[in-house]
């Protein structure tokens, strides 16, 4: 479905450039359901702005379904069927929500506002809201995760969707990505959570820009253990949410 | 006796059909050509000076519409018009101006309006502005509005210009007395070598008076626009200043927020902000598909909702 082969990545930083992934080779298959997971820093965000075409890889190709993408901007990407939810999405002073679902829905079938309802927040209370700093963290978190279930895509790209959610939504969420993966999409889940490494057929650990190990839950789990802890407390701290612990 | 032309016009400022429901006046080119008062709601011209007085009697609800449309070039179109909502009264009012410039010279219209809302009467007044022509000829917009609040009246002010005129000074002026609240929206967009100045003066009198001041600009191509929006608390006021643009192209925006308080209880905040178009903006809304001018027009179009 989807492949980076060889993929490098150098990032302008202070006019000096620098490398951010390294030779990254990964195959995702239609149907399957994926984990990247890896410290923070390590470059995973990177991996699927790349997928998406945000950031343009300076050596190597993406590929899907066979064709050549290395070349389309982001827009021609998600219209061939890559979709992708954003870690920090942006806030837009003045857009209701609705409106942004409806973009969403643009260029899909099937999906309409009870995505929100999927993600635990009632359309009625919220469609007529705008995404600017009257949402917290959290509710702009979960429109993200409801645009990217509208807009339906066949590569499905969520970028850490636990952060800031709270220990019941989270049920819920994991719940609503495992039963909207269908057949012929491929969903690619980037987390830390215990709870997503356990529901993927595959894990993908990411290290310094590259592709460090991958394989079942059983194979990565005690690898990653404690960075994975540590860097979700980290995550819970950040959002400024306020739960006391991890969702785990 | 409207033209098509009138029509198009009346429908890009109003939202008009065809004859306005309620009462209204409108003006075309310098002259009123319908008019109709009701019973409570009276619309009469002016003896002494071009323009009309609205009288509204105590206690009425109702809808006013007094437009104002241009279809000439080489005007220039001064008027004033007097407002008066009576005591408890609950109306909306719908101005506006717009112009089609068929020549190469100026069509100019300067609108002086004097509102009176009085003592816990409502008034929601709408003023859109909108301006076409393809021979060169400048659409000039100059309004001038004025507007006594009195105690626990509210009155609520959308001043909108989206594209089409190429010149606009504007002054608002309010003063509001114990218990009155204001709240005025701005909404302004200028492109190619359009200016548009905004100039409000908000003097907030008596106990509990309340303001609002909420503007939203996009200046695009080379043109440039100013701001002055002032908030002046004699009395325990509270008050609220909010100026927001996005900047475009070549062009430039000043915006100089003033508070003033003269009472220890009074409370005033201004927030200012001039930016472009945030990139994560557009690179979200293009991972939804969009090309990047449609995600730029949504953005757009948000942000001046
Ligand atoms: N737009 C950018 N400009 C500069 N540096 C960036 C940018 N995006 C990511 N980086 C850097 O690349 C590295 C990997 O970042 P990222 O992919 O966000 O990691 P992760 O998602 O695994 O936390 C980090 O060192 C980060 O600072
Ligand atoms: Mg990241």
């Amino acid at each position: 479905m989807l492949s980076l082969q060889n993929i490098n990545l150098e990032l302008e930083v202070e006019e000096r450039r620098v490398p951010i992934l390294n030779d990254v080779n990964l195959e995702f298959e239609a149907g399957k359901m994926y984990a990247l997971t890896g410290p923070n820093g390590s470059g995973k965000s990177s991996v699927a702005r790349v997928a998406m075409g945000i950031y343009r890889q300076t050596a190597g190709q993406v590929v899907y379904n066979g064709e050549d993408v290395s070349d389309l901007g982001i827009s021609e990407r998600a219209r061939k069927g890559i979709g992708y939810a954003f870690q920090h999405p942006p806030r837009f002073k003045g857009m209701p929500v609705k409106d942004m679902l409806e973009m969403a829905f643009k260029y899909s079938d099937g999906y309409n506002c009870q995505v929100l309802r999927d993600i635990g927040l009632c359309p009625d209370d919220y469609l007529e809201r705008t995404l600017d700093n009257s949402l917290s963290g959290g509710e702009i978190k979960r429109i993200e995760i409801a645009t990217l279930l509208a807009q339906n895509p066949k590569v499905r790209i969520f970028d850490e969707p636990e952060a800031g959610i709270d220990l019941w939504s989270f049920e819920q969420l994991i719940d609503v990505i495992g039963s909207s993966h269908r057949e012929d999409t491929t969903t690619v889940v980037i987390s830390h959570q215990e709870k997503i490494l356990n529901m993927v057929d595959e894990i993908i650990l990411i290290r310094d820009g590259t592709v460090s190990m991958r394989g079942s839950r059983e194979e990565i789990w005690p690898q990653i253990k404690e960075s994975a802890e540590c860097a979700c407390r980290n995550s819970c701290r950040l959002e400024g949410e306020i739960y006391a612990d991890c969702p785990r | 006796m409207l033209t098509a032309l009138d029509k198009k016009l009346l429908q890009e400022i109003a939202d008009l059909h065809g004859e306005p429901p309620g009462a209204f006046n409108i003006r075309k080119d310098g002259q009123g050509i319908e008019r109709r008062s009701l019973e409570g709601i009276e619309i009469n011209p002016k003896q002494d000076q071009p323009g009309i007085d609205v009288q509204v009697a105590s206690g009425k609800e109702g809808t006013v519409h007094i437009p104002v449309i241009l279809t000439e070039t080489d005007l220039s179109d001064l008027v004033y018009n007097t407002i008066d909502i009576g005591e408890g009264s609950d109306i909306t009012l719908v101005a506006g101006c717009g112009i089609h410039n068929p020549g190469s010279g100026n069509a100019q219209h300067d609108g002086i309006h004097e509102i009176r809302v009085r003592r816990g009467a409502r008034l929601v007044y709408t003023e859109k502005h909108f301006g076409e022509g393809d021979q060169g000829g400048k659409r000039v917009l100059n309004p001038k509005t004025v507007l006594f609040i009195e105690e626990g009246a509210y009155a609520e002010l959308e001043l909108v210009q989206i594209r089409g005129v190429d010149q606009t000074s504007r002054v608002t002026e309010a003063e509001v007395e114990a218990g009155g609240r204001l709240v005025m929206y701005e909404r302004l967009l200028t492109d190619g070598e359009q200016t548009a100045d905004s100039d409000i003066l908000v003097k907030l009198m008596g106990e509990e008076s309340a303001a609002r001041i909420i503007s939203r600009s996009v200046a695009q191509g080379s043109s440039s626009q100013k701001f002055y929006p002032r908030l002046l608390a004699y009395g325990p006021g509270r008050g609220h200043v909010e100026c927001d643009s996005i900047i475009m192209d070549r062009a430039t925006v000043r915006s100089v927020p003033e508070i003033w308080a003269e009472n220890a209880d009074a409370e005033l905040v201004h927030e200012a902000a001039i930016g472009k178009i945030a990139g994560e903006q557009l690179i979200k809304l293009m991972a939804l598909g969009l090309t990047e001018e449609e995600a730029e027009e949504a953005i757009i179009s948000g942000f001046l909702k």
